[in-house]
């Protein structure tokens, strides 16, 4: 016999699983959406005549005889040079991480093992520069980098890069490292280890988990960055976001609006794969100053 | 240790120092030349621009010529004489308001505002509610749910946008199921003002929400169960345990979330951008860009003067949070 609490907790999970498989549609259908219409040609994906020629492929048969077609693809990383723009978003990533992972490792363990109190002044740097829009900053860097001729290219938007990063970089490991032991390095150093070699043999391989999760955020800045990469890079130079935003630049031109779905699908993939492989660490580095704070 | 600091005061430090340096300048007046222009009718004499003194005026003074604080208020900016003169010229409320909203500058301000203040606390309560009914679900599923959710997040706000744009679009799937559910071919979410705000507000619920969420659900792993045992014991129901016992748990990382999200909001920029929004909504961050994206025309002055004006007004809503974070840090030392 159910009792009362029994029908209510029912309702409760009828309406609970009705929210949650609505949000999940609202969630991911757009993109699923966007997935399948970059495998047809524009007059399916912007029809107006019926929404469902996303699905069937209607002109798509028509264009091009089967139901999918990679062409959107082709053209964008051929002709709308998208691959270039792919192997500079790798350069920019690569070192962005890269050297903000070594400066911040370096800095954070340091500041972690520092005697004095530097914790909110990092604190407050990273705050101030989470809170500051980007562009803001950029229109600053944009004037010296014109009369200085360092404009357009790669290495000055990784330095700028970097320098925006940095804070959080500095501050996640910062409160990471503070909870590695202190005992552990200083056994090392009492068996003879200098600061650098207890570093090395000691905390190199346990610091890895927060490594990882600084390296994964650093990696999505730079990565998704748009305004500093729009407004610092001359237009060869464009990485992949505001390559493709100048796809969308000639609106209504035919190709255009293809190239521009193609290219969010590409450049999405490898995102949603890494966030796929690393879905712990980055729900760990989000909350860590949350939970404490 | 020491270069790291050094380096973060350089970078944070210099280009503050820069734009505000660069916010007293402002372009030359073009140099002008008098030019005989003869035909077989007669010489007449014309004015033009000279074009080889302007290039040497900027190489010389490549700031351009100083111009104070003009360009804080000029009509661009604070626009206090435009400003005035809409005071004192309209005689009722509207008109006053329709001069006020005809000034980019508080036009952008009413945009950002209103889309701080409508989209933080929805992205608190849709977060809060995802979290707890996700947290409710079996550990199986629980998995590729918060995949799924955290999605709107991670894909810059750029490609979001574009993505649900394409959807809204008259030529979308949602745009033209509304346009056949209004049986008007012409609906568009892009004609009107309102539409276009609420469009953009959605899509900011939409790309914060899982961040919220997320924050939200590791705080829920962190509820003491002996309050909620005791809660169970004395007969609340579910609701009045959530409302008794889970919300007041939670309050600091509500306020952590609602800080978060307001300095995401603020600086509100690429939707703008992704749903060709530029005509309607403008925000502050719109503003720079607009001033600096012709490589040929920079309006430096300008985009610098809005990004201290901009800056201050972050400073502002900053402030209570640095004092408290001060004050506690006072404490624990």
């Amino acid at each position: 016999m159910a009792t009362l609490a029994d029908i209510k907790s029912r309702k409760l999970l009828i309406i609970n699983t009705i929210f949650i498989i609505t949000w999940l549609i609202i969630a991911a259908f757009p993109f699923i959406w966007t997935f399948l219409g970059s495998f047809k040609v524009r007059e399916d994906f912007f029809s107006r005549s019926d929404w469902w020629y996303v699905i069937s492929g209607f002109n798509t048969i028509i264009e091009t005889g089967g139901r999918y077609t990679l062409n959107a693809y082709k053209e964008a990383w051929i002709e709308g040079e998208f691959w270039y723009a792919a192997r500079n978003t790798l350069i920019v990533t690569f070192f962005v991480v890269t050297i903000s992972l070594f400066l911040g490792t370096l800095g954070g363990y340091a500041l972690s093992r520092s005697p004095y109190r530097y914790a909110f002044w990092i604190l407050i740097a990273a705050l101030v520069f989470r809170a500051m829009p980007h562009i803001t900053l950029v229109s600053g860097y944009l004037f010296p980098f014109f009369q200085l001729n360092i404009w357009g290219i790669l290495p000055t938007t990784i330095i700028v890069l970097v320098a925006i990063n940095q804070p959080f970089t500095l501050w996640l490991l910062y409160s990471f490292f503070k909870t590695v032991p202190k005992e552990l390095d200083e056994s090392g150093m009492i068996d003879g280890c200098s600061h650098f070699q207890a570093f090395r043999y000691i905390i190199m391989p346990v610091m890895w988990p927060g490594v990882i999760t600084a390296g994964l955020f650093s990696l999505m800045l730079a990565y998704n960055d748009f305004t500093v990469t729009a407004m610092l890079l001359s237009f060869e130079n464009h990485t992949m976001v505001p390559k493709l935003q100048s796809y969308l630049g000639t609106n209504q031109h035919e190709g255009n609006m293809m190239w521009a779905v193609a290219s969010v699908v590409s450049a999405t993939a490898p995102l949603f794969m890494i966030v796929m492989f690393f879905q712990k660490q980055i729900i760990s580095g989000l909350t860590a100053g949350a939970v404490k704070g | 240790m020491l270069p790291t600091c050094v380096a973060m005061v350089l970078f944070i430090a210099i280009p503050i120092v820069s734009i505000f340096v660069q916010s007293l300048f402002i372009e030359h007046q073009k140099p002008t030349i008098e030019i005989e222009i003869c035909d077989p009718f007669g010489c007449k004499k014309e004015i033009g621009v000279d074009v080889e003194a302007y290039a040497a005026l900027n190489k010389e003074k490549p700031l351009g010529r100083f111009n104070g604080f003009k360009t804080y208020i000029d009509r661009n900016h604070l626009a206090f004489k435009e400003l005035y003169e809409g005071w004192s010229n309209s005689k009722t409320f509207s008109e006053f308001s329709s001069t006020f909203f005809n000034l980019p500058f508080y036009k952008a301000l009413t945009f950002t505002l209103t889309y701080t203040l409508f989209v933080t606390p929805f992205v608190i309560c849709l977060g809060f509610i995802l979290a707890l009914s996700i947290n409710a679900l079996t550990l199986k599923i629980k998995g590729p749910t918060i995949f799924a959710t955290i999605l709107p997040m991670i894909v810059t706000p750029l490609m979001g946008s574009l993505v649900l744009f394409w959807m809204i679009d008259a030529e979308g799937i949602i745009g033209s199921t509304i346009q056949d559910l209004f049986n008007d071919p012409y609906l568009s979410l892009k004609a009107s003002t309102t539409l276009t705000w609420i469009t953009l507000i959605t899509y900011g619920i939409w790309h914060h929400a899982p961040f919220a969420f997320i924050v939200f659900y590791a705080a829920l792993q962190t509820v003491p169960q002996e309050p909620i045992e005791a809660a169970i014991i004395d007969g609340a129901d579910r609701f009045q345990r959530i409302r008794y016992v889970v919300i007041p748990h939670l309050l600091p990382v509500a306020v952590f979330i609602a800080l978060i999200s307001m300095m995401d909001n603020i600086r509100v920029f690429e939707p703008i951008l992704g749903f060709s929004a530029e005509a309607s909504a403008q925000s502050f961050s719109w503003l720079i860009y607009n001033d600096l994206r012709n490589i040929e025309v920079m309006n430096f002055g300008s985009a610098a003067a809005t990004s201290i004006l901009t800056i201050i007004m972050v400073g502002i809503l900053l402030t209570p949070v640095l004092i408290k974070t001060w004050r506690e840090f006072g404490e624990t030392r």
